[in-house]
């Protein structure tokens, strides 16, 4: 429990859900007759509707993006470092609109929801959505939410893809793309991770076929193991030896010290049990994650990440893709993320540049790894902060 | 704004495309943008200065010049400028080349290592110059790579490159009829806009 909220937090925050009757065509031809989506939103719309920022989330985020749900809340949003009053999304500037995406687990419809058809789980049954859906979906929100124009569409990996998604087949409906540690699509070795998620999923015992929420059971152990190799991912060698050397949180004592082999109980038990300290974080974090996701978002959100490639209908060629893209761009890329590292976001940015669009790059010096895009770097978030600064100047200009 | 700047800025043709390498805190692109539509683009590599760009609405991309240009379509700009970076440059020719491979014409500016005063200072000192025109040791000055003007007329020459205007300046970026008629002795800043030889 939180001692007390603390003021530059947007407080105590009620999701709202969207139920939509209106049929949604997939990108793989399925059709979902309704569905709801679940919305948190912080600060207010301005009277011109000029300010609303919309907030796309990554591979295990949802709708809860700032703030706290209660007072018994110990942690809050995900993203709550950057998102409140005089933060870089700054609310008392921006209405800030964050939803879960369709096949999430946190209360918008997915696997997890009951089929209205059948009266049961979905589970392996609701369709495989892609980025370009989750985008349609949302611009049908904007629309239900009445918001003409967003000042910016902002979102980290998974979520940066959601935001080129939008730049690609929306840019009509925004001002600003802020794409932040991500890629044009995945390479090779990302699809190769995924896949292994995907298969200690599948490979469970207690997965039944993805049936497991009918069957009462749950594959707990495929989901541990799957975040587990994530989240190895998501670090980087420089972030796990500070994190797991002895007591040296400074990263320029990294190479003197341990190389992060921190043991658990101070001496090795020449058995097969958790001697490093990073064997029993990985335990525990996959351990948390697999209490509160749902096994099949899991497997849909990776194939999401594998089957995004906005250049299919564009022979390829990022840079057409990006033909009408006339919204302005900021991308932020971190030196040792090596799941979507600087290169990736160059690319984009070359084939921004060769449309001739508006665009800025940072790439920046941090240690975190992918993992960078959720932590309070300075840099980083001051970058943020001055971008949505102009954003925001520019509206006040145009009111004017 | 910088003298120099106020100079350059009466080559840049309205609405025209401009990438600036080694905008500084954007405020060239920034006014050219305010004044003359110009479509801007600068290259950093200073986050500070970064991200006063981003806070005056300026694109500014974080990329090395040493690195290259090949992200840039050939003959896909207007203008590209660099100024006060010639000198620090790895390549500076490589890079004057490709300035011209991307943009229509280029701007160049550069401390003018002809001026008397360096020469003096070395012919009596025997050593580097070390002055506030060139307030760095020789060990550990970015400034690896200073010519001057005859020097540059001359790579112009070599590489059949057009000179449309050069205009020499002091370090309060005043001209004169003196430093018009001895430019590589009088002049401290070098201006120079130049395009391919299509003659």
């Amino acid at each position: 429990m939180t001692d007390s909220i603390p003021t530059d937090s947007v407080g105590l925050v009620k999701p709202q859900v969207y139920k939509f009757d209106e049929p949604l065509t997939l990108r793989s031809g399925k059709v979902l007759p309704e569905y709801e989506l679940v919305v948190e939103t912080y600060g207010s719309l301005n009277s011109a509707k000029t300010n609303a920022v919309l907030i796309c989330h990554a591979l295990s985020g949802d709708h809860h993006a700032a703030g706290y749900n209660s007072e018994a809340d110990t942690k809050p949003g995900w993203w709550d470092n950057c998102i409140g009053p005089g933060k870089a999304i700054d609310t008392n500037l921006f209405y800030v609109v964050s939803l879960n995406n369709l096949g999430g687990c946190a209360g918008s419809t997915g696997p997890a929801s009951i089929n209205p058809e059948t009266s049961k789980y979905f589970g392996p049954d609701f369709p495989v959505v892609t980025v370009r859906d989750w985008v349609n979906s949302q611009l049908r929100l904007m629309d239900r939410m009445q918001i003409p124009e967003w000042a910016a569409v902002v979102g980290g990996s998974l979520g940066g893809m959601q935001v080129l998604r939008w730049a690609i087949s929306f840019p009509e409906r925004m001002r600003h793309a802020v794409c932040i540690a991500a890629a044009p699509k995945l390479s090779a070795q990302n699809i190769a991770f995924n896949e292994v998620a995907r298969h200690s999923i599948t490979s469970d015992a207690n997965f039944r076929e993805g049936r497991y929420l009918e069957e009462g059971t749950y594959p707990k152990q495929g989901l541990m193991l799957a975040r587990m190799v994530g989240h190895i991912t998501y670090l980087s060698d420089s972030a796990m030896r500070a994190k797991f050397g002895k007591s040296a949180p400074d990263f320029e004592q990294e190479t003197s010290e341990n190389f992060g082999r921190d043991l658990r109980s101070g001496k090795l038990s020449f058995g097969f049990n958790v001697d490093f300290q990073v064997e029993s974080y990985l335990h525990y974090q996959g351990e948390r994650f697999s209490e509160n996701f749902d096994a099949n978002t899991y497997l849909l959100m990776t194939k999401a990440l594998d089957y995004f490639d906005p250049t299919v209908d564009f022979e390829g060629d990022l840079s057409k893709a990006f033909a009408n893209s006339d919204c302005k761009f900021l991308l932020m890329s971190f030196s040792t993320d090596w799941r979507f590292p600087p290169e990736r976001s160059r690319e984009i940015v070359n084939d921004l540049l060769k449309a001739g669009r508006e665009v800025s790059y940072l790439e920046i010096e941090a240690d975190q790894g992918h993992d960078a895009f959720l932590l309070p770097i300075p840099r980083y978030v001051e970058a943020l902060s001055g971008y949505l600064q102009r954003v925001h100047q520019e509206n006040e200009s145009d009111a004017s | 704004m910088r003298p120099d700047l106020e100079i350059i800025q009466q080559w840049i043709k309205p609405n025209s495309k401009v990438l600036d390498l080694g905008c500084g805190d954007g405020s060239l692109l920034h006014y050219l943008q305010a004044t003359k539509n110009v479509h801007g683009i600068g290259l950093e590599i200073d986050a500070a200065n970064i991200q006063h760009c981003l806070e005056n609405g300026t694109n500014v991309i974080e990329q090395n010049l040493d690195e290259g240009l090949s992200n840039f379509r050939s003959e896909s700009l207007d203008t590209v400028l660099l100024a006060q970076t010639l000198q620090a440059l790895s390549k500076p020719d490589h890079l004057i080349d490709e300035m011209l491979r991307i943009g229509k014409n280029g701007i160049v500016t550069f401390p003018n290592f002809g001026n008397w005063k360096s020469r003096l200072y070395l012919a009596s000192r025997g050593r580097m110059p070390v002055s506030k025109f060139i307030p760095h040791s020789w060990y550990n000055t970015p400034n690896i790579h200073f010519c001057t003007v005859k020097d540059f007329d001359a790579l112009c020459a070599e590489k059949n490159i057009k000179i449309l205007a050069r205009t020499v300046v002091d370090l309060e970026h005043q001209g004169s009829w003196y430093m018009r008629a001895w430019p590589n002795l009088l002049g401290e800043i070098a201006i120079y806009h130049i395009s391919k030889n299509t003659d």
